[in-house]
């Protein structure tokens, strides 16, 4: 089915959320919504949906105007949706999650006809590749089959337009892959499907068209076959942005972090690290690639006094730091960026000021004998914002109400806020737009020139790519092959990451 | 200024809640007076305007008690003498007193709470400090010590017993994750039965009682009064409870140690990445929650009783959680809340004796205006009142964080 929105116009107190939307996508088209966090997506999305009432404008299904009232309609219709966050029930086999709500009954009672379910499931599942096995529980699957359950429920309550808003957040670059075999089957069989991210490297790869909103207004449109990835950015942005932020060459110095032979097991007490040796040098970044799960979390938090080591070693600026506690590891000058902020690294309902010292609040100018010196706090927290241009409208904000890359800059800025000489940054720009992603490698870059030795733990190749001096693989608890950054390409990386042994062709 | 209007600002829920409650009060009251509607065929207006006169009957009597009869207040200016003087401010008096213990373990209970511990064992760790200034008081009655100097041991001594009863759930909970929830109202039960057993052994145990009451100490410890008038019990308990509130926020939001316990009780993870002891927090939080409750329960056993009973607490640990969720887990909305349910038991008391209507209607009235203060959306919609919405909340964790001191 043809889509067509017109001049959708959507405000909420004080914003604009989306002005004057104009957008098609065609019969069997795949349309690449892309845009920064706070562009409008969502809300467009939830217009599509029937959450939200448009305060201007019109929908068109097949040249039809259509009125979404409620969710009920927008499905009537023929438009499902595939939200980031699943909704699914975790204790119901794939049949019963994907006909909830949609049921086939039959007899007097009107009793569930699982059968005739589980046999439309399998037809579909079959006749566009999801490879989904109908019986099993929904707890039990992958985040990726979870996700093809979702496009199963759409179909099975018969879109012809199936709108993926960030599909591909939950999923590993192979997960990634065979979703797009999928979206491009799903077209080639006449579905419509809008396909919201804000990674510019999907829509090129997946979409037939793509429409860049920026502020709530369509900021131009790109024919994905001509368009660079650097023009996107920069529409997606409104001004020039660098993808790959410029740093020289790397002057390596003395080893600040090294590791001998570190094992490490996972909560579940099972070897998470399994014998990792690796050193990092001042000046330079090591940026450390791999599948999520494969030992990089306990890696990590091994380093940073988190979880303590089956055996090895790890020094720090050649301290011992086997048995340190966090407070220690940090107090020696180490900069932990975590890995999912809003759990581990700010506390959501203090301030911006209370978390920017979260980790330096017991020091100098901090505290003196254990009070505050409120204003010191103040100013520092107020330089904080300035120097990190943290968009906020006041330190006394709660941390909560700021985006997610706000957020980040958040730990950021108080990270940097102290000397350093030793940076673990785990996922540093998970989730961030490009302009954030940008800002926060800059800084990371800054602190290498200045002297600090720099791991990155990163799932996103492109930024292993774009800022590792060194490039070392994880898999399966092991550091499988170390490149240089000049060496490395997305597929020798993509193989290392597979579990490929490291061989003669990818030399370091 | 502007933190003069944020405070308005967060004082209008709970305000607009106690207006709520009353009204509807009011509204039970009417439909209860069952001698004024029985009349009601026969003469409507009369009965429903005698219902609406007994609960002004009733409110008004309320008022009075709480704060003081105008007429006494008047007669006092003309007539000065020790007598009318104190008849006129017995009541407010006595709503000060009812605060005092309401306050110290309202406090106890918001410090638990900031720090993430839903300590429920505010009675048992009030009644296990009174047991701790008991032993005290009764202990060096023959001392010769002077009383301020026996005062003043018997308080540390409750400070002590009840900090070391809200220690226990703190490190069970610390070291083997024993839910604080669990363990404290277990510590009730516990500290209940420590109680009774030293009480009914000679040592503490008034002579000839067959009761399990503690020996009268006033003769020879006691809070010095505040006035010294007869029948006025208003003592220095009550100004300790209002330098603990005021500890208690520098405490929170001036000292790092408070910073940690607020960081813990809001993000555990969050807080041992930043390299602090949850544990830690967690034994301080309620050891701390535990002294302030026991602080109370010492100042009400040496001050305004002068003796031990087991049922001493009368229920105050489970209305203060009520009163520190009222406050907003704020020091400063704490003393408001514990006076405002001062004068409401106090002027309930009136009101059962002068207007006939039962004590019990306070338990009502108090209940709604937890009930309203915990949705907040119904306040808004009935009052119509734009109130911006608080930050959105962990709704089971703790309510609205402030971002600045209060």
């Amino acid at each position: 089915m043809r889509l067509e929105l017109r001049e959708i116009t959507k405000r909420f107190p004080g914003v604009l959320a989306n002005d004057r939307i104009s957008i098609s996508v065609d019969k069997g088209q795949v349309l690449g919504l892309l845009g920064e966090n706070g562009a409008g997506k969502t809300t467009l999305m939830n217009i599509l949906s029937g959450l939200y009432k448009p305060d201007s404008g019109e929908i068109l299904v097949d040249d039809q105007p259509r009125v979404f009232s409620d969710p009920h309609a927008a499905i009537a219709a023929g438009v499902g949706m595939v939200h980031q966050h699943f909704m699914l029930v975790p204790v119901f086999d794939v049949v019963e999650a994907v006909a909830l709500g949609a049921e086939t009954v039959r007899g007097p009672l009107h009793t569930f006809d699982r059968a005739a379910a589980r046999r439309r499931i399998v037809e579909l599942s079959e006749r566009y590749k999801l490879n989904v096995n109908p019986d099993l529980k929904i707890e039990t699957l992958p985040v990726g089959v979870r996700q093809r359950v979702e496009i199963l429920k759409a179909l099975y309550r018969q879109s012809d337009i199936l709108v993926l808003d960030e599909p591909s957040a939950v999923l590993t670059p192979s997960e990634t892959e065979e979703l797009f075999g999928i979206i491009r089957s799903l077209a080639a069989s006449g579905t419509t499907v809008i396909f919201i991210t804000h990674k510019l490297n999907e829509v090129i790869e997946v979409a037939d068209k793509i429409v860049v909103l920026r502020r709530g207004r369509v900021a131009g449109t790109a024919d994905p076959k001509t368009a660079t990835r650097q023009e996107l950015a920069n529409l997606m942005v409104g001004r020039d942005v660098e993808l790959i932020v410029p740093k020289g060459p790397a002057k390596p110095g003395d080893v600040v972090l090294n590791i001998k032979d570190l094992v490490v097991r996972d909560d579940r007490l099972e070897l998470a690290v399994k014998s990792v040796d690796l050193d990092v040098r001042a000046g330079e970044i090591l940026a450390i690639a791999g599948v999520q799960g494969n030992g990089q979390t306990e890696l990590v938090e091994a380093i940073t006094g988190l979880r303590t080591i089956d055996s090895g070693e790890i020094t720090i600026g050649g301290r011992h730091v086997e048995k340190a506690t966090p407070r220690q590891v940090s107090d020696l000058g180490v900069a932990h960026i975590p890995e999912d902020r809003g759990r581990d690294g700010l506390i959501a309902f203090m301030s911006v000021a209370e978390n920017y010292i979260l980790d330096t609040y017991h020091r100098q100018p901090y505290s003196r004998r254990g009070v505050f010196d409120l204003k010191a706090v103040d100013e520092r927290a107020t330089q904080g914002v300035r120097d990190f241009d943290i968009r906020t409208p006041s330190i006394r904000t709660l941390v909560t109400a700021l985006s997610g890359g706000n957020q980040q800059k958040v730990v950021v800025a108080r990270e940097f806020s102290v000397p350093v000489q030793l940076v673990i940054a785990a996922q540093p720009t998970r989730g961030l737009d490009v302009g954030s992603i940008e800002y926060i490698h800059r800084r990371i870059v800054e602190q290498r020139d200045a002297g600090a030795a720099i791991v990155i733990v990163s799932t996103e190749l492109d930024e292993v790519l774009a800022v590792g001096d060194r490039i070392a693989v994880m898999f399966d608890g092991r550091i499988v092959g170390i490149l240089s950054g000049d060496d490395a390409t997305l597929e020798n990386l993509g193989l290392l990451m597979g579990g490929a042994k490291f061989g003669e062709g990818t030399a370091a | 200024m502007k933190s003069l209007r944020s405070l308005l600002r967060r004082a209008i829920v709970p305000s607009l809640a106690v207006v709520t409650a009353l009204l509807l009060g009011a509204v039970v009251i009417i439909l209860t007076d069952f001698e004024n509607l029985s009349r009601i065929g026969t003469d409507p207006l009369g009965a429903i305007g005698a219902a609406v006169g007994g609960v002004f009957n009733g409110y008004g009597a309320m008022l009075t008690g709480a704060f003081g009869d105008p007429e006494r207040i008047r007669l006092a200016f003309e007539n000065p003498s020790d007598r009318t003087i104190a008849t006129a401010i017995r009541p407010i008096t006595e709503t000060l007193v009812a605060a005092t213990p309401l306050i110290f373990v309202g406090l106890a209970v918001a410090i638990s709470f900031r720090t993430g511990m839903f300590n429920i064992g505010g009675d048992g760790q009030l009644i296990v400090g009174a047991l701790g200034a008991t032993i005290v008081g009764v202990g060096l009655q023959t001392s010769g010590l002077p009383s301020l100097v026996i005062l003043v041991i018997a308080i540390a001594a409750s400070v002590v017993f009840g900090g070391l009863w809200g220690f226990i759930p703190g490190f069970l909970k610390a070291r083997t994750g024993a839910h604080e929830v669990i363990t404290t109202i277990m510590l009730n039960y516990i500290g209940a039965q420590v109680v009774l057993f030293a009480l009914l052994g000679p040592a503490l145990r008034a002579p000839g009682s067959s009761q399990p009451i503690s020996k009268n100490m006033s003769a020879w410890v006691d809070v010095p009064s505040i006035i010294s008038l007869p029948a006025i019990r208003l003592d220095y308990g009550f100004v300790a409870a209002m330098v603990m509130a005021a500890a208690v926020s520098l405490l929170l939001f001036r000292t790092t140690k408070g910073y940690e316990l607020r960081a813990a009780g809001f993000n555990m993870t969050a807080a041992r990445y930043a390299g602090m002891s949850a544990g830690g927090s967690m034994m301080l939080g309620m050891t701390l929650s535990g002294g302030l409750a026991g602080m109370g329960g010492g100042f009400l056993v040496i001050g305004a009783t002068g003796q031990l009973t087991n049922d001493l607490s009368g229920g105050i640990g489970f209305n203060a959680i009520a009163l520190a969720l009222l406050a907003g887990l704020r020091p400063s909305g704490v003393v408001a809340a514990g006076l405002l349910f001062g004068a409401l038991t106090t002027g309930g008391k009136v009101m059962g004796i002068q207007s006939g209507i039962p004590f019990d209607l306070l338990f009502f009235i108090m209940a709604m205006v937890i009930m309203f203060v915990a949705a907040p959306g119904l306040i808004r919609s009935i009052w119509r009142v734009r109130v911006p919405k608080p930050a959105p909340e962990v709704a089971s964790v703790a309510p609205t964080a402030p971002a600045e001191p209060v």
